[in-house]
């Protein structure tokens, strides 16, 4: 009691340390401690990467001011002895919401413009907001993060796209903010989500928040430059943070990777909170250069006792528990720096177990420890205060009695700018073990247990476990309990000294009232010999192989470009040949190389493929899949925003439309607005990372829509313009004639603000751009053309266009293709006279004509589709395969690289168990430049090998519940399907 | 290019002077026909190569190869139909046909009750056989379905009806057939405006659900003792379950929820289940054949539900089912199923591409749609005595390259095949023809 008496007046005096120097004092005369305090004996680490055993630590008025093995002790200094026991300088956390309310959901129903003034035109552009004005010190989480051995966290504002300043927060327990503020604008945070506040419907996705940042970026430096004449506070604030550290919440790799796409557009380099699965893609995570915030959330087992829940896991998402615990020392190994979080923990008491789990999957406990650390303190720009204990720095050190990454490891104190925050007791004494004494001729066996804690005593005498209740303070322990004869209700009571800790010395008081000495002796230690609990080996956690993607039907090993020969198949050229009966095709450097008859190839892997059909690859003209989000339709315009931003590369419908011989799609924006967003035009090249899959110098293509989306015929609500067909011709009319004069104001060489809309509508203008637009009645599709002649350029395509028969006349003398679905109507109005013969109608007036699928069902199917022109309308065979390749080709701009079998084309090929327009055709083999990405007899060593993998991650999951760990319920993972209606759930 | 043009508007005069006028029933048969030399697909997995049919009062009266029935009678419409095929007609399993004309438009939307207890609701009387999307079915064969209610936990009473019809009393073929059951699922979706995490995770109310359902049934059972005081309309409607006069039909997915859905129809005491969706079905062929219950298999056009599952399980689940010898026939329901029920046929050939023989596949949307319906005294398959109810293809109905009709019939009358969509074909056809 005396020394922790001591040790609290030492605190307490270090209080008045804090009242700064020009503040009047109305409580006492001003004192000032100026007192040093010594830490003797420890094992200091003093970084990382220094440490100095037998050492001392000394600090004065909340600073380190002198560590080493020979440090002068000067006369006014308190000393500790910290003999066996260790200091480590406290953790930091980047990313945290300390101290600070998330705000309340604001409004209700969609709102198209600013509820603002003086500031951005975008209510979720909140550069200015200082997290300061809400900040209110919370001593209870304070001490929550002082036990997982945090001294600093950075805290912000967890509201908005761009959320302005954050602030670096000391857990000084016992100051005031003047003291705990170590900087009050360290950082400006951002994120892909909207503040809850507005409900301004722009951004409404992904691809939105970061065509919203590009165009924040370009305004801001339109603003600074003088050319704006009205007070925009946002761009302001955000041109005075710019030097300040910009943290972006991403909250996965694939955001974090979108992240670092829109930094690096204007030469910022985030600081990216990323989501534990930066695994997965280590290879393009390097490749940003960030450094990451990392949380360590890891998934608990899911509960599998149930057969038939368990059977809805996929394996991707037992994989992520397998994995996951990896991914810090995998991001370690690739060299890619990182700082970890406690962010995203559901319980932050799961930290250290977590971080347990992290180190036993390999991460070092070095660079654990830089992570929480030097690496933030850097980050941040403190390093010479914060992350190391050098001369200079904060007096923020944790006390342990060893090795902090330990799972056993006390953590006795934590210091915070010369505060303790006593976790556990350090004068507590250890006496946990089992001790043997002898009482009135019996022999008891005494276990004490949690003694620095919570004391636990289990006694025994013979065979017989007694009832016993203990308590333990100041080195006396207090013990009562009952007699071994179970008859009567009798009571002994121990008093004991616990002296050096290798015995207990006392008395003993009888039922009888007589006393007796009472010594215990200890049991000597079984020391471990063996780690882990219950001295089992523990076996490190092995980690599942990662596929490209890494889920079912992924890939190990990237697939290879081969040299193929198919011999004797019958081949569908889609060119003058026709469709050749027993010939051969020669696949080579990812090219067709020949078409024949007898062709032979040393090297080639030689494919019979004698009563089956070779084609080119199908191309999907209107597709959705492998999209992260479809629609931006928080405004009548949206050019500004590209699918290409928000490709899906693990996309399983990717997988099954090659299933089906497809192998190029066009992802097209939705049909929310008018103008909607530019297009990703992509090679199904299942594995590849989402910049890969685009086509290399890809046609530029935009989406345009018609008809009800558009004029949001089936909203509750109708505030945004248009809300008529008429009113779309004018959106068109209106952006046009803008686009046409910023063009003109562009090329006169005068200054102009740059506008990511305009710059795209110009595009087109130029006919640099291509538009492919949803378009469902006639009037509708001629008033489009109309006003594209109005402005010299010409429509490319009308998709759906489900009326085209009615104006096919015009649509051949515009220029236009028809991009149509084969039998599709009375989902809406608008297609009550739509008709399969449309694509006839159309095909017989001379318009290019595709057949697309707009859905991931019928795309994986679509030479089904293809074939019922051949029903509807009777096209021949030879054409209506043409209208799921090469017509598509043509409208994509791509014929001259796929849609065909050519000599030199891209070897984009599929094989066909049969006639490829018969419901009995099967792709054998879907081979995109030469490598073959799906292959039915490999799918089915694929589907068998899930199988095992998934009972394997079972058992696995069925030890860790077993062993008492925490399970979380199974989930049954779902793929919304995409089509042109869809609207994100993007908040 | 425009010779072609020619000839199309060539074929498309005659079939306009020939055609009927759109959505007119055709009239009573009223002399015999003869089908000749057609391959004809019977329907329960045979073939009959250069066959005769012959169709007298809307019956077929004669079945047989060429040879062994020639025909003789004089008073008789000989159709040359050599090198063609002719099938039973295609019966839509759990079809909406009639239900609603466009999705989107809420006013054309008949589909679904208010409440969650809905036996006594009844399809029939909103069957609107004048729909123009019923009338699009007829070019590709399918000719007859059944029209059921959807939503709630009991969605009501379906009935079954042929697509060529004045009035839906015209168009019944069988009244209140049976009762349809949507099983409680087990998986529930968390409240997202309410914070919680909008995956799914297990329907923590599942055995609430259910029992719910046990009790309601069991409380029909005792007021359909008799001595009850006041009506009971929706109680009433499930006595034909007990008296085994209408069929339970349960639409339930997941391999625990088919098993309880089938043990609580056992223990009810109802006999006529059949299971509707039935994705898992496959693990549960030895219970379901153990159990006699027949399966309607949802679309086989849909993706796989789960990420892992095999990109060709709703193709091949069918020849699985059948194989293990359940009785099983093909349902349409989905995003627009309505329109899309005219691709049956497709969906029975997508089987095949997946291990059913043709004439297997043939079955799951002819005979075996009718037995499990009870229909099949006078529908499902081409044989002396049963309803003339067919169509002549220029071939292979199942694949669309050559799902081309000359003629269908339902009870020998002789069908337009003429639609809004085929009226606007030509109508635009001819425009550009006189454009020339």
């Amino acid at each position: 009691m005396i020394k922790l008496h001591l040790r609290l007046l030492i605190f307490m005096c270090s209080f008045s340390l804090f009242a700064q120097d020009y503040f009047p004092s109305n409580s006492g005369v001003k004192s000032k401690n100026s007192n040093y305090t010594a830490f003797t004996n420890a094992t200091i680490h003093v970084s990382p990467t220094e440490v100095i055993e037998n050492g001392t630590l000394l600090i004065k008025e909340g600073k380190v001011v002198g560590v080493g093995n020979s440090v002068n002790i000067p006369k006014n200094t308190t000393k500790v002895d910290l003999s066996g026991k260790s200091i480590y300088p406290s953790f930091i956390d980047m990313y945290t919401t300390f101290g600070v309310k998330k705000p309340k959901r604001g409004g209700n129903g969609p709102q198209y413009g600013a509820s603002r003034s003086g500031f951005y035109w975008n209510d979720h552009i909140m550069p200015e907001q200082d997290v300061m004005a809400s900040f209110k010190y919370d001593s209870k989480s304070a001490s929550e993060m002082h036990k997982l051995g945090f001294g600093v966290v950075n805290t912000h504002m967890p509201d908005g796209i761009v959320r302005g300043t954050g602030a670096l927060i000391a857990l000084n327990n016992n100051a005031d903010n003047s003291m705990r503020v170590v900087d009050g604008e360290s950082s400006q945070q951002l994120s892909f989500s909207k503040s809850v506040t507005s409900r301004q419907r722009y951004p409404s996705s992904i691809m939105g928040s970061m065509a919203l940042l590009r165009q924040m970026y370009n305004d801001a430096k339109w603003y600074s430059g003088g050319n704006v004449d009205t007070k925009d506070l946002s761009l302001e604030a955000l041109n005075k943070n710019k030097n300040l550290i910009q943290i972006f919440e991403a909250g996965s790799r694939a955001n974090l990777l979108r992240a670092d796409k829109v930094g690096d557009a204007f030469n910022i380099q985030y600081t990216i909170v990323g989501g534990g699965d930066e695994y997965e893609r280590i290879n393009e995570v390097k490749k940003t250069n960030a450094t990451i915030i990392l949380p360590i959330n890891f998934q608990l087992a899911y509960d599998v006792d149930n057969p038939f829940l368990a059977s809805t896991l996929s394996l991707s998402d037992m994989r992520s528990w397998n994995q996951e615990p990896h991914n810090p020392k995998i991001l370690a190994e690739n060299g890619i720096n990182f700082a970890l979080t406690t962010h995203g923990l559901k319980s932050k008491k799961s930290f250290k177990s977590n971080l347990m789990k992290a180190i036993e999957s390999g991460l070092s406990k070095q660079k654990a420890l830089e992570a929480l650390t030097t690496i933030p303190a850097k980050l941040l720009g403190k390093s010479d205060i914060l992350g190391t204990l050098k001369t200079g720095s904060y007096a923020n050190f944790l006390i342990t009695d060893g090795d902090i990454f330990k799972e056993k490891t006390k953590l006795y104190e934590n210091w915070v700018q010369g505060t303790p925050h006593v976790i556990t007791d350090m004068d507590t004494k250890d006496i946990d073990g089992d001790y043997t004494f002898k009482l009135a001729g019996d022999n008891y066996k005494l276990s004490i247990s949690g003694s620095t804690d919570k004391p636990k005593a289990k006694l025994e005498s013979g065979d017989k476990s007694l009832g016993t209740k203990m308590s333990y303070k100041n080195d006396w322990i207090n013990l009562t309990f009952k007699t071994a004869d179970s008859t009567k209700k009798e009571y002994i009571r121990i008093a004991a000294h616990t002296g050096s800790g290798k015995s207990l010395n006392g008395k003993a008081t009888l039922p009888n009232g007589n006393d007796l000495s009472f010594y215990a002796n200890k049991e000597p230690e079984i020391l471990e010999t063996k780690s882990g609990v219950d001295g089992k080996v523990k076996i490190p956690p092995t980690m599942k192989p990662v596929t490209y993607p890494n889920m079912a039907y992924g890939f190990t090993e990237k697939p290879k470009s081969e040299t193929l020969l198919f011999k004797n198949a019958t081949v569908w050229t889609n060119e003058i040949d026709g469709i050749l009966v027993n010939t051969d095709v020669l696949i080579k450097d990812g090219k067709i190389s020949k078409i024949g008859k007898d062709l032979s190839d040393r090297n080639a892997k030689v494919i019979d493929a004698s009563g089956k059909h070779i084609t080119a690859g199908i191309i999907d003209e209107h597709s959705h899949i492998a999209a992260a989000s479809i629609n931006e339709g928080g405004q009548n315009s949206s050019a500004e925003v590209t699918i290409e931003d928000v490709i899906d590369d693990e996309d399983i419908d990717v997988y099954r439309n090659l299933a089906g011989g497809v192998t190029s799609i066009q992802i097209l924006h939705g049909s929310a607005n008018p103008i909607g967003g530019r297009s990703a035009i992509i090679k199904l090249k299942w594995g590849a990372s989402a910049d890969d899959l685009i086509y290399d110098n890809s046609p530029k293509f935009i989406k345009f829509a018609l008809g009800e989306n558009v004029k949001q015929s089936r909203s509750s609500t109708n505030s945004r313009f248009p809300q008529s067909r008429m009113g779309v011709e004018q959106v068109y009319m209106d952006y046009f004639s803008r686009a046409k004069a910023y063009d003109q104001l562009k090329k006169s060489g005068k200054p102009y603000r740059k506008d990511a809309e305009m710059e795209v509508l110009v595009e087109i203008l130029n006919k640099e751009r291509f538009i492919s637009c949803h378009s469902y009645v006639q009037s509708e599709i001629n008033m489009l053309m109309k006003v594209a002649e109005r402005f010299n350029f010409n429509i490319n395509t009308f998709t759906h266009i489900l009326e085209g028969y009615k104006v096919a006349d015009k649509m051949k003398e515009h220029g236009v293709g028809g991009s149509t679905f084969s039998d599709w109507w009375a989902y809406k109005y608008e297609v009550n006279d739509a008709i399969p013969f449309n694509a006839a109608i159309m095909h017989n007036a001379g318009v290019t004509v595709a057949i697309n699928s707009d859905d991931a069902e019928m795309s994986r199917r679509i030479n089904q589709e293809a074939a019922k022109s051949v029903k509807y309308g009777g096209i021949s065979e030879e054409e209506a395969w043409k209208f799921v390749t090469l017509n598509p080709a043509k409208l994509l701009h791509l014929d001259d690289r796929v849609g065909s079998l050519k000599v030199g084309k891209d070897a984009d090929v599929v094989l066909w168990s049969d006639h490829p327009l018969s419901v009995y055709a099967k792709a054998e083999k879907t081979i995109i430049e030469g490598v073959t990405y799906f292959d039915l007899a490999r799918d089915k060593q694929m589907r068998e090998a899930i199988m095992e993998e998934k009972s394997e991650l079972i058992n696995l999951m069925l030890q860790d519940k077993n062993k008492g760990l925490k399970t979380q319920p199974v989930k049954k993972k779902e793929k919304e399907l995409l089509h042109c209606d869809s609207i994100d759930l993007h908040n | 290019m425009k010779t072609l043009n020619k000839i199309y508007s060539l074929i498309f005069l005659l079939c306009l002077t020939l055609g009927f006028a759109q959505q007119t029933p055709a009239p009573k048969q009223t002399k015999d026909f003869a089908i000749v030399g057609a391959t004809a697909h019977i329907g329960n997995g045979t073939v009959i190569e250069n066959s005769t049919i012959i169709v007298s009062d809307g019956k077929i009266i004669t079945i047989g190869p060429e040879a062994s029935t020639p025909v003789t009678k004089q008073a008789m419409d000989i159709i040359d139909a050599k090198g063609k095929h002719v099938y039973p007609g295609f019966i839509v399993s759990n079809g909406t046909l009639g239900l609603v004309e466009v999705d989107a438009v809420k006013a054309s939307n008949d589909l679904s009750e208010l409440g969650t207890f809905n036996p006594h609701i009844r399809s029939i009387i909103a069957y609107n056989a004048e729909s123009k999307i019923v009338e699009s079915m007829r070019p590709n064969g399918v000719l007859l379905g059944q029209v059921v209610p959807r939503g709630g936990r009991i969605s009501g009473t379906s009935s079954i009806v042929q697509y060529d019809a004045w009035n839906w009393e015209d168009a019944a073929i069988k009244t209140d057939d049976g009762i349809h059951i949507n099983w409680p699922s087990s998986f529930s979706r968390g409240r997202w405006w309410l914070g919680e995490d909008p995956g799914l995770k297990p329907n923590k109310n599942y055995d609430k659900q259910v029992k719910e359902l046990v009790d309601y049934m069991n409380e029909s059972k005792s007021y359909n003792k008799g001595g009850k005081d006041e009506s009971h309309l929706p109680f009433e409607a499930l006595a034909g379950l007990f008296d085994g006069s209408k069929r339970l039909y349960i639409n339930v997915d997941d391999e625990k929820g088919i098993t309880d859905a089938v043990n609580f129809a056992k223990e009810q005491g109802i006999n006529n289940i059949t299971i509707v969706g039935a994705y898992q079905a496959g693990n549960l062929t030895n219970f379901l054949k153990q159990n006699n219950v027949s399966v309607f298999l949802r679309r086989v056009h849909t993706r796989p539900e789960m990420e892992d599952d095999d990109y060709d399980l709703p193709f091949k689940l069918a020849k699985k089912l059948v194989d293990a010898g359940i009785l099983v026939s093909l349902e349409p329901s989905g995003q627009m199923e309505r329109m899309n029920s005219r691709n049956l046929p497709f969906y029975a050939g997508t089987t095949v591409a997946h291990g059913l023989t043709k004439e297997q596949a043939l079955q799951l949307i002819t005979e075996n749609a009718a037995k499990i319906m009870g229909i099949d005294d006078l529908y499902g398959t081409l044989e002396v005595g049963k309803s003339a109810t067919l169509f002549i293809s220029e071939g292979d109905a199942l694949d669309m390259r050559t799902n081309q009709l000359s003629h269908a019939f339902i009870d020998g009358r002789n069908l337009s095949l003429e639609t809004h969509q085929t009226e606007l074909w030509k109508r635009y056809s001819e425009k550009y023809n006189q454009q020339d």
